[in-house]
């Protein structure tokens, strides 16, 4: 009878796992301050991308809201730590309220959704509903009157001038930029990812995925069925709103073209396109596109939707389960082959061997 | 003997279908009960009424003397109803180690030989890292009935446990059934098998056209001419 193992890079060998963190680890040290500034933008963006991963790959709900709180979580920031920013910690609580604002938003909206018995595709239109709502508003803030004390919102010009994070240090406080900040992006990965695959390969792993496949015959083995639909869900726009507010760090500016459709598109590109099932995958696969449009950009950033478009089409039609699945699967199979026919070999050495 | 469920007037009309109407039915400790009928006799329905699926027109259910009127399925479960579905409800992406961690975590039991146990009992040790999409139909039965079992319910509920099954399936089934109620757990049968209810039952409840025609002993129930009449289509 076939065995076949659930797709995910539980599959991958533990130490394979560690490789590319490694590397990540050791970039900063092999290039200048502003590429590993560079790098940091690139890593980024896959809590959003993990954040769609758990809810879409696990819990088999599409959102297209992970932009919606990305714009809200980095607004936030940049209204809190304008009007707050006498200490060094005052950044970190701006962190901690565009966090705050993301999680209060999605609860809000998951309750609607879920206990309102929204499923499927309607869940992709109201949240997509939602980001365009979003940038809409904030795309008309640009007059005076729409600013929160000295945070001026400014429409489409953007909201700037926000202090980074800084920490104490010895001499005086420390900002985060360059190779620090990339730092401290990594090591929130490096946890997200770490706290993701224990929940996720876990019961509560286990039960979105029966959701996903059998969500009555979840129900009688006595799961809440919304409730679980609403923890995934908040968890991921929590992580959506992460990758907002160190956006918003990295840059000290934001724009509601980052709620815009195009960003809302981004993160299912790369979730569909890196394998909505793999966690670590999502994170590698995220950071190459990301990497790879930055550079396309430099020609013109149609250049890096038409590639990531193409890229989506060919993945889709030749390994529907993700670039990194359909790879390590691959890989697998040939070192079955390999090991196949170095037992084949063997057998014939010893048949060899008896005759002689 | 202690009553472990009662539906009490239990009507479901659908628009101007009435398809239950009002059944009074009793369920108490240690029984295995089997449900019978032809089809459209409504066993599906009253089933799914007792489940919490659809919502009763008129009466009510009681489980372990509460009213479940207004409980919603996953309640019913936590509050010891198991059941297993008619068509085998597996996911299909998970193997069957997997399934039964999941169950046994929703029964708050996550000892390692209870799974090994689940394994052996239901003649799964083979199949353990197989996924459930993989598995032959008979299989599937076994792995949701194992599943509903390790949510150790004070009521199982088993809607054609034996469909598709071959008779060797079925017997072995059987079998099962028998030493799951030897240890103690309730159960109630919807079943179309005569020969399987034949093998398992303590008690039949015959349901025709969404009434209660005959509730008794195998026995009395077999011997009944109107239970010949309609549910074997003979006359005695």
């Amino acid at each position: 009878m076939k065995q076949t193992k659930m797709p995910s890079m539980s599959a991958c060998p533990r130490a394979l796992q560690t490789v590319p963190w490694l590397i990540a680890l050791c970039l900063p040290l092999v290039v200048d301050a502003n590429t590993s500034g560079n790098l940091a933008y690139c890593l980024l963006w896959a809590f959003s991308a993990v954040g769609l991963a758990a809810m879409w790959g696990y819990g088999g709900i599409l959102s297209f809201g992970q932009t919606a709180f990305f714009g809200l979580s980095g607004y936030s920031y940049g209204i809190f730590t304008l009007n707050y920013n006498d200490t060094w910690f005052e950044s970190w609580l701006g962190l901690g309220a565009g966090l705050a604002v993301s999680v209060a938003v999605a609860t809000l909206i998951g309750y609607m959704i879920f206990y309102g018995r929204i499923k499927g595709v309607f869940i992709g239109i109201v949240t997509l509903s939602v980001t365009l709502v979003l940038e809409t508003f904030m795309s008309q803030t640009a007059g005076p009157q729409w600013a929160i004390g000295e945070a001026r919102l400014n429409g489409y010009n953007g909201m700037g001038g926000m202090s980074p994070l800084t920490i104490p240090w010895p001499g005086g406080p420390l900002t985060l930029e360059n190779a620090s900040f990339y730092y401290l992006v990594l090591i929130l990965l490096i946890a997200v990812y770490a706290v993701m695959r224990k929940l996720l390969d876990g019961p509560f792993g286990l039960t979105l995925i029966a959701i996903r496949e059998n969500p009555q015959r979840a129900e009688m083995l006595g799961v809440d069925i919304r409730r679980h639909q609403l923890l995934v869900f908040v968890l991921g726009c929590t992580l959506g709103g992460v990758s907002g507010a160190l956006y918003t760090i990295w840059g000290a500016y934001i724009t509601p073209s980052t709620m815009g459709l195009t960003a809302a598109a981004m993160p299912v590109i790369w979730v569909a396109t890196s394998g909505r099932k793999s966690i670590g995958g999502t994170i590698l696969g995220t950071a190459l596109l990301v990497w790879l449009s930055q550079n396309l950009a430099v020609y013109g950033s149609q250049y890096a939707l038409i590639l990531l478009g193409a890229i989506l089409l060919i993945v889709v039609l030749a390994a529907p389960e993700g670039l990194l699945p359909f790879v390590t699967r691959q890989l697998k199979r040939l070192s079955s082959r390999t090991s196949d026919g170095t037992r084949h070999g063997g057998a014939c050495l010893k048949r060899e061997e008896g005759k002689s | 003997m202690t009553t472990l469920l009662e539906t009490r007037g239990l009507k479901k009309h659908f628009g101007g279908a009435h398809v239950i109407n009002g059944i009074d039915f009793r369920i108490d400790a240690g029984e295995i009960r089997c449900v019978i009928g032809p089809n459209g006799a409504g066993k599906s329905t009253f089933f799914k009424l007792i489940t919490g699926e659809h919502r009763p027109s008129e009466g009510s259910v009681m489980f372990l003397g509460q009213d479940m009127s207004h409980v919603l399925p996953h309640e019913r479960i936590r509050m010891g109803m198991s059941i297993k579905f008619q068509i085998p409800g597996v996911f299909p992406d998970l193997n069957v180690r997997q399934h039964l961690t999941l169950s046994l975590h929703r029964a708050k039991d996550d000892r390692p030989e209870s799974l090994d146990e689940l394994l052996q009992r239901f003649m799964l040790e083979n199949e353990e890292h197989v996924l459930a999409r993989n598995l032959s139909h008979g299989k599937k039965q076994w792995l949701e009935i194992a599943m509903a079992v390790s949510l150790r319910p004070k009521l199982l509920f088993l809607d054609e446990p034996v469909a598709g099954m071959s008779v060797e399936e079925t017997h072995a089934t059987g079998e099962l059934i028998k030493r799951l109620s030897a240890a103690g757990l309730t159960m109630m049968v919807v079943e179309h098998d005569m020969t399987f209810v034949k093998q398992i039952a303590s008690r039949v409840t015959v349901l025709h056209g969404g009434s209660l025609l005959a509730d008794g002993p195998l026995e009395d129930i077999l011997a009944r001419d109107d239970v010949a009449e309609v549910y074997l289509g003979k006359k005695k």
